[in-house]
């Protein structure tokens, strides 16, 4: 599976049921189901998926599927 | 039949471990088979020798980390050591703590500043990052030292109180989200416990604290370790947001 299904996948997972298509513009308190409890799981994912702690600051600024992917690669995974 | 007290594979962070309560719960998590994290803010040769006691008394891996609960850039140091050697926490013991009394008319900002960032900042730093390195295994216990003082309080003790106060209600609240992780929160309240702490105290003051136990003596060190042996087992796996009291019967 490649990086970007494996992203793709956490947040499906912490979202719940949701357009797979849709999840490339999701935003934090946009999207439906991406609240702060979802958040926390979705933290939990992306760590457990990729094997990576993130940092508060990387949590907190987490606002959209886009800027995940940032925060991903910048512990040196190519998403 | 697996005893229900061991916590072979599982890891533990003791903050404030070379002395006193937090000396007592190393042993007593070491015992039970836990690898072990120690953690202090000034003397690195005895928190070393505080580990590798640890190592040769029970066999159980022991690493250290020197920073202070109060500074969350080191705080977070301590979780990144945690998840490159281990990958995991399952247990946080928040008991670094600092006792400063003075009556309210001679309390300084100073004394505030540092008694709440310790006793409760500390603690708040701390059981965010390890709740988030628990949440990764969907389990973890993490046991606040409070006191006897945070709930009822005491004359001479306001900013102390207060602080221990502050970790009961970070206890309740966070035990409620975390609940859904099966991570449990729990708060241990102890009384007159023999520590370093207690050496400073007049005798005259040493002798009122005593009469007021009902249990007609003062507590140990490993009193608390007991406690914190329970809550971080299995024993304990449906226990959560709870203060439990070892004081042997104190009023105050």
């Amino acid at each position: 599976m490649s990086e970007n299904n494996k992203l793709l996948n956490a947040f499906l997972a912490a979202l719940g049921e949701q357009d797979s298509n849709e999840i490339e513009r999701a935003e934090y308190g946009v999207t439906t189901g991406w609240d702060s409890m979802a958040h926390m799981q979705l933290i939990g994912e992306i760590e457990s998926t990729f094997d990576v702690m993130l940092d508060t600051d990387e949590v907190i600024s987490m606002s959209s599927y886009q800027r995940a992917k940032e925060i991903v690669k910048a512990h040196g995974i190519e998403v | 039949m697996a005893l229900k007290f061991d916590l072979s594979g599982k890891v533990a962070l003791i903050t404030g471990s070379t002395r006193g309560i937090g000396w007592a719960a190393a042993n007593a998590l070491a015992e039970a088979g836990a690898s072990m994290v120690l953690n202090g803010t000034h003397d690195a040769d005895l928190i070393e020798q505080r580990a590798q006691e640890l190592r040769d008394k029970f066999g159980v891996p022991c690493d250290i980390f020197m920073g202070s609960v109060s500074d969350p850039a080191s705080v977070k140091r301590c979780y990144m050591q945690i998840f490159s050697r281990f990958r995991r926490l399952d247990i946080l013991v928040n008991n670094a703590g600092v006792l400063s009394d003075a009556l309210l008319g001679m309390i300084s900002p100073e004394m505030v500043e540092n008694v709440i960032r310790t006793n409760l900042f500390g603690c708040i730093y701390h059981l965010q990052e390890a709740s988030r390195l628990m949440g990764r295994n969907k389990s973890g216990s993490i046991i606040n030292i409070s006191s006897i003082i945070g709930r009822v309080g005491n004359e001479g003790q306001a900013v102390y109180g207060a602080s221990k106060a502050g970790v009961i209600g970070l206890t309740l609240s966070a035990s409620k989200e975390l609940a859904s992780r099966n991570i449990r929160v729990n708060a241990i309240a102890p009384g007159f416990i023999k520590t370093d702490m207690v050496k400073l105290l007049p005798q005259h003051k040493f002798e009122e604290r005593l009469s007021s136990i009902r249990m007609g003596r003062i507590g140990r060190p490993e009193d608390v370790a007991n406690a914190v042996l329970f809550l971080a087992s299995e024993l304990s796996s449906y226990i959560t947001g709870q203060v439990l009291g070892v004081d042997g019967g104190m009023v105050i």
